[in-house]
């Protein structure tokens, strides 16, 4: 069952392409930063795009960092995207930026070297560990990437998928109810919005 | 590993595409939005709207091209083309743009490229160059100079610090058009590109004078180009975007391959 599903709303870019990705698959949503709607939703997408700095001042002062503390513990299903998938670590080297440490880790900046930054374009994955979202998902599949950082979990048990650019970098994390892609899921195509579609099924189980 | 990316361009002029496009299946010809569909279908990783009208009244049409256009396929696209300040960037991203071009815009007023990345993100600020060999000269260095205006008026600027500044002012992304080779479909010019991609460390989309794959093999692995514009190869059907892609694969460039 695709109950509703809330985007949380901090003025990051990729809200909008969010809702239509959803929409297109027919999945309710709303894009929204009331806490009784983001708690009472069945599951809950933090997507972003922009500074981490900038991101965790604006979630702090619609004091949205103890709305999400409490959908992660309560089980609900949730989804980070890009920078959502970012700054749900500890903390991030964009900005020296402390952040909501849902996940045990840092987010680092590419390596300045001979590969251009932002890492920009499509990119495949190599699967670490089975996860209902990538149910179906041909392996061949390459997404699209939009970023200069990129998470470095503590424990390998959190990566389940990485991604080869200069070095192997997690590009799919997740813990309990949590699973966050690098990549955005509303710009990679079809394959992308199997991913979202996954989710939107998806329990909260990653068993 | 990073795919190379295939981008297409559609001109736009009073909400229609202006080239005339031949697809094997039965698309609406001269509508961006089944056109931008049907692109998606065929596996291209990314595209362009570039609105060549004038009148703030066909501004509102593009907008509502772009909005459906967002509706209907789900990967990256960008719109060049008239974007002046601030809020034109605001409403084409709004309505679901990825990126936003300046070109013309930005030679007139540097400032726009540094407003723009700092307000929505380097990522979205693609800055778009029109460039032309000239006999190098002590203001024109790189022997390659900056056109403006859709390639009418020359500013004098070298092309080479140029894209080094807009790189410096937080530019995401450069697509450099050759003027010289745009239009004769017989290849990219791979000197300019790799002049200008080995200077600048943000990625390059080498533009004009695609006519066959073998040109985007060339600009890939000769001139180091990270994404490669076509246009009229693919609107006369001459070439679907598989056939390309089969043939940069064979090659052992790496594509995205369409799953």
């Amino acid at each position: 069952m695709s109950g509703m599903i809330s985007i949380i709303d901090y003025q990051a870019g990729n809200l909008r392409s969010v809702r239509r990705a959803l929409l297109h698959l027919g999945v309710p949503c709303r894009i929204t930063n009331k806490p009784l709607e983001i708690l009472s939703s069945e599951r809950v997408i933090f997507p972003g795009v922009g500074a981490a700095g900038k991101a965790m001042e604006t979630i702090q002062s619609l004091e949205l960092d103890e709305v999400i503390r409490e959908v992660v513990t309560s089980g609900t299903p949730f989804l980070g995207i890009c920078l959502g998938a970012q700054i749900i670590l500890e903390k991030s080297e964009e900005g020296d930026t402390d952040c909501l440490n849902l996940i045990p880790g840092r987010v680092r900046r590419f390596p300045g070297s001979t590969f251009k930054i932002p890492h920009m374009g499509w990119n495949t994955l190599e699967i670490k560990q089975k996860h209902p979202i990538l149910d179906g998902i041909d392996e061949k599949a390459q997404y699209y990437f939009v970023h200069s950082y990129y998470a470095e979990p503590a424990r390998d048990e959190d990566v389940i998928a990485t991604t080869e650019y200069g070095i192997q970098f997690a590009s799919i994390i997740g813990r309990d109810n949590i699973v966050a892609t690098q990549f955005h899921l509303e710009k990679s195509g079809r394959q992308g919005l199997s991913i979202l579609e996954n989710f939107s099924k998806w329990d909260g189980w990653a068993g | 590993m990073l795919s190379k990316r295939i981008i297409i361009c559609l001109d736009v002029r009073e909400g229609k595409t202006t080239k005339g496009v031949r697809f094997k299946r039965n698309v609406d010809i001269g509508d961006p939005v089944a056109m931008a569909k049907e692109y998606y279908e065929q596996g291209v990783d990314e595209l362009v709207f570039y609105d060549i009208t004038a009148s703030s009244d066909d501004r509102k049409i593009l907008i509502d091209v772009v909005d459906r256009v967002a509706q209907n396929i789900f990967i990256p696209f960008s719109v060049g083309g008239g974007v002046r300040d601030l809020t034109d960037m605001y409403r084409v991203l709004d309505a679901g743009a990825e990126k936003i071009s300046i070109n013309t815009a930005a030679v007139l007023n540097p400032g726009l490229i540094s407003e723009g990345a700092r307000y929505f993100g380097n990522q979205c600020i693609v800055l778009g160059m029109d460039a032309k060999g000239v006999e190098k000269s002590e203001a024109i260095p790189s022997g390659y100079e900056i056109w403006i205006n859709g390639g009418r008026t020359a500013t004098g600027i070298d092309a080479l610090a140029w894209a080094k500044e807009a790189e410096d002012r937080g530019a995401g992304e450069i697509c450099l058009n050759s003027i010289d080779a745009d239009g004769t479909n017989e290849g990219y010019e791979l000197t300019l590109t790799s002049l200008i991609s080995e200077a600048v460390s943000i990625p390059v989309i080498a533009s004009g004078g695609a006519g066959k794959p073998e040109h985007l093999r060339d600009v890939f692995v000769k001139a180091g180009a990270d994404a490669a514009l076509i246009a009229s190869m693919v609107h006369y059907g001459d070439y679907t975007v598989s056939q390309i892609k089969s043939y940069l694969s064979g090659e052992g460039i790496p594509v995205r391959e369409f799953v």
